[in-house]
């Protein structure tokens, strides 16, 4: 397995092609309790975002928070902001595993990984690609459930 | 006279003292000393055995004094003394010698000169020991009466139990109705009940009670005396109204053609010349306000001869031509009455900073107001019934902002401790907002939540679950304005991102103080205070209500800011306390006070100037000081003043301190 590779294709949606201006500030327009958008993850993932606390355990613990460019406390900051455009080009909830780490220990019993599975379906109900793949290297050797799994996670 | 047979207990207390100090070799050393009968050591003075052991000593070598080298007097010097008096010895012949927090403890490192120390110590405390003179206990008469300053729900509290414990209560208030600041809220946290239905009850117990005398408009004007008999003038302002005829029927009120801001409602509403302090007051009685009043101000200018009156004319009698029981007379009827008490409980309670000492928070903006007035325009009985509305145009908000530690946890600009209840009445507000505006936008922008009572973080949880209030992690920097809306900068500091969010009203959560006045009252009654106005207790931890001043107890937030469960249970505790006081017959003083000797004494009254409780005069006629021995604390402030050392303290003579000191100075 060590030397199969899955090249994620982020430059495209990277959180750094922003604007240092855009991403160091952000006003509030309306109140996030009546963003569709946030009612539409809550409606997704069935779980109520407003309630998190932001006590961190949930990044304390992700194994894959290293990897991210917002941890999931913060997604859930983000969240109770009203601002999802930020989520939408973040790359964390595509590297979210949903190895349940998370859910197991929120103390406030939220479905973490539910939520990052609504943010994925929000884009990917508009037909995006995460994955493209015919760009995907080493194909020929990687093998074909790793493929297919990836393609259930990151495709339409 | 001096003591030949004296008894000394080394205590090890557990390491604390015998890791460091040789306990034995100090032993050995004292006991060399020829007015030693005994030295010996015990791993704990202080528990049972070696209580026992210095009662059976006492006894068995007939010790006529004793030296116990432990820790500081303060933990147990009361103990010793009782455990030699139960084997006979006068109590007073006991001497602490503390070897914990003078040898063992700061000499960790150099054991040896520990010891050394430790030897020295207690031969100066012996030597100091040896001139003690036997006493016996001061009896002192109680006045069984109590007196409540502050009439809040700490006050009303202390009075209601006082008064069902029999005992006559005087309550005195400032305002003109009790209730203090929880009568102003609209509802409480984390029950929501209003204070309006769960206080009212108490108020009218203490307007109905047999045992409690109201003074309301009053205030404390001086205050003499001592614990168990203590002389307090209490000055009744002038109301310019009969309260004795006065039926608080209000006709008085729709007349008047004077408009002012109200005290009650904190400026956010109107209230009239003559009024009643709110529709629920006790007394419902209208008082007039001598500063707006046109008919009392036009006398007081023709007193004062700045205008002549012209003949005929007809000055504004509006209120008293509807008077039907002839209560309003226009007369000043200030009065100074005086009662005598044997106990003072204090519960003045707090005040909030003024959304005005914050101006880049917006402070000088109509719309930006502080929680306690937003707490008049949340209550149902409030000026706009329940439903906030921007005291600038009246419109609803259909946004805002509460920004907490407004002064809280910040030395710079307000005060450096948190204010402990902010938290938890500001997610109050914002739910009640929630109730009465639903579609309201509410942020809430704090540093932490510390909710840390019974339900208090349930209730934030309902807050962010069930409410739909924003909580954003962050202090607030700047409010200003933009067109109608105010804008509010701030930081989100879990995003690590400045947020910016436009408002239609913002509410300060700011810092709580010690209320208006309270210094000059503590001066009055010689009770310590902070700078912030928070009344001292003794020992925070083990003396919460009691002050350094004997028979004076606080209660309640004059302490320092309480929510209203731990003031009710402030009020009682310190009424639990007053009736200790007042169900002896007779109080039992220490007699370590001063004493004159009138033979030297010249009578130039350096000893007076320097008492800090009073309790000195100069007789006249034989013209040498004289102390009052139930004022005097036994400070030994005059002692150290006097030219001719002829006042002393008891067992604190200047023999006995001197020849401590000589032995303490002895070169190593």
């Amino acid at each position: 397995m060590g030397a199969c590779k899955v090249h994620i294709p982020i430059k495209s949606i990277s959180i750094q092609n922003l604007k240092v201006g855009e991403m160091m500030k952000y006003t509030i327009k309306k109140d996030p309790h009546k963003d569709e958008r946030v009612q539409e993850i809550i409606d997704i993932s069935g779980q109520n975002i407003f309630s998190c606390y932001q006590c961190g355990r949930c990044s304390s613990g992700c194994p894959m928070a290293e990897f991210m460019d917002i941890l999931p406390n913060q997604v859930f900051m983000f969240l109770q902001e009203g601002d999802v455009d930020t989520l939408l080009q973040a790359k964390t909830p595509w590297i979210c595993a949903a190895c349940f780490t998370c859910t197991v220990r929120c103390p406030v019993g939220l479905d973490l990984a539910a939520v990052m599975e609504a943010i994925r379906e929000l884009q990917l109900r508009k037909n995006y690609d995460y994955v493209d793949p015919y760009n995907v290297e080493e194909r020929d050797i990687l093998p074909p459930i790793a493929l297919v799994s990836n393609f259930r996670k990151f495709t339409p | 006279m001096a003591m030949k047979r004296i008894g000394v207990f080394i205590c090890h207390c557990g390491r604390n003292i015998a890791g460091t100090v040789d306990v034995k070799k100090v032993a050995e050393e004292i006991g060399k000393r020829e007015d030693v009968a005994l030295a010996t050591t015990y791993i704990f003075m202080c528990s049972e055995p070696g209580q026992k052991l210095i009662e059976e000593s006492v006894k068995k070598y007939n010790l006529d004094g004793v030296v116990v080298a432990n820790c500081s007097p303060t933990l147990h010097e009361k103990t010793m003394r009782n455990a030699a008096a139960r084997g006979g010895l006068n109590p007073y012949r006991v001497e602490i010698a503390n070897i914990r927090e003078w040898a063992a403890w700061p000499h960790e490192d150099n054991p040896e000169a520990a010891t050394r120390k430790a030897i020295r110590i207690i031969n100066a405390t012996i030597e100091k020991l040896k001139a003690n003179a036997s006493l016996e206990p001061i009896e002192v008469p109680v006045v069984r009466r109590a007196l409540v300053i502050g009439g809040g729900v700490a006050g009303i509290q202390a009075a209601l139990d006082l008064a069902d414990a029999g005992i006559e209560t005087i309550l005195v208030e400032r305002e003109p109705s009790i209730g203090g600041n929880m009568f102003r809220l609209s509802e409480t946290f984390p029950t929501l009940d209003c204070p309006q239905c769960i206080l009212t009850p108490k108020m009218n117990d203490v307007a109905q009670h047999p045992n409690i005398k109201l003074y309301t408009y009053s205030e404390v004007e001086s205050v003499e005396g001592f614990m168990g008999n203590f002389k307090v003038k209490i000055r009744k302002k002038a109301t310019y109204v009969d309260w004795d005829k006065c039926t608080g029927c209000g006709e008085c009120l729709r007349v008047c053609p004077i408009n002012v801001d109200s005290e009650f409602d904190l400026r956010m509403a109107k209230r009239k010349a003559i009024y009643i302090a709110n529709e629920q007051a006790v007394p419902l009685k209208a008082l007039i306000d001598e500063n707006t009043c046109i008919r009392l101000q036009f006398e007081k200018k023709v007193k004062e001869g700045k205008i002549k009156p012209k003949k005929n004319v007809k000055i504004c009698s509006k209120c008293a031509d509807v008077c039907e029981p002839n209560a309003i007379h226009f007369q000043n009827n200030e009065e100074i009455v005086e009662e005598e008490v044997g106990s003072i409980i204090v519960a003045t309670g707090f005040e909030v900073m003024p959304a005005e000492a914050f101006p880049e928070l917006g402070g000088k903006y109509p719309d930006v107001l502080n929680s306690l007035q937003f707490e008049r325009l949340l209550a149902p009985s409030g000026p706009t019934a329940g439903i906030p509305r921007r005291p600038s145009d009246g419109k609803v908000p259909e946004s805002i902002a509460f920004v907490h530690c407004v002064g809280s946890r910040d030395p710079q600009s307000g005060v450096p401790y948190c204010s402990r209840i902010c938290c938890m009445y500001t997610i109050k507000q914002a739910m009640l907002v929630k109730h009465a505006l639903p579609s309201t936008a509410v942020y809430d922008f704090y540093i932490d939540i510390r909710s840390n009572g019974k339900g208090y973080e349930e209730f934030y949880h309902r807050a962010k679950e069930e409410y739909g209030v924003n909580f954003i992690r962050g202090k607030v920097s700047k409010i200003y304005k933009v067109g109608d809306k105010y804008r509010v900068q701030g930081v989100d500091t879990l995003t690590g991102r400045i947020v910016e969010v436009d408002v239609d009203m913002v509410i300060l959560a700011t810092a709580a103080k010690g209320s208006e006045g309270v210094k000059d009252l503590a001066k009055k009654l010689r009770i310590p205070y902070d700078e912030w106005g928070w009344l001292k207790e003794t020992h925070l931890k083990l003396k919460p209500l009691e002050t350094p001043v004997g028979g004076v107890f606080i209660a309640g937030a004059a302490q320092f800011v309480k929510d209203i469960t731990d003031s009710v249970s402030q009020g009682s505790g310190a009424a639990a306390k007053a009736m200790a006081l007042l169900s002896k017959p007779q109080l039992e003083k220490e007699p370590l006070l001063a004493k004159v000797d009138p033979e030297i004494c010249a009578g130039c009254g350096r000893c007076k100037d320097q008492c800090a409780y009073g309790a000195i005069s100069i007789d006249p006629v034989r013209h040498v000081a004289v102390v009052n021995e139930a004022l005097c604390e036994g400070c030994g402030a005059c002692s150290a003043n006097c030219p001719t050392t002829a006042i002393q303290v008891v067992n604190f003579k200047k023999g006995q301190i001197i020849r401590a000191v000589d032995v303490l100075a002895e070169v190593f």
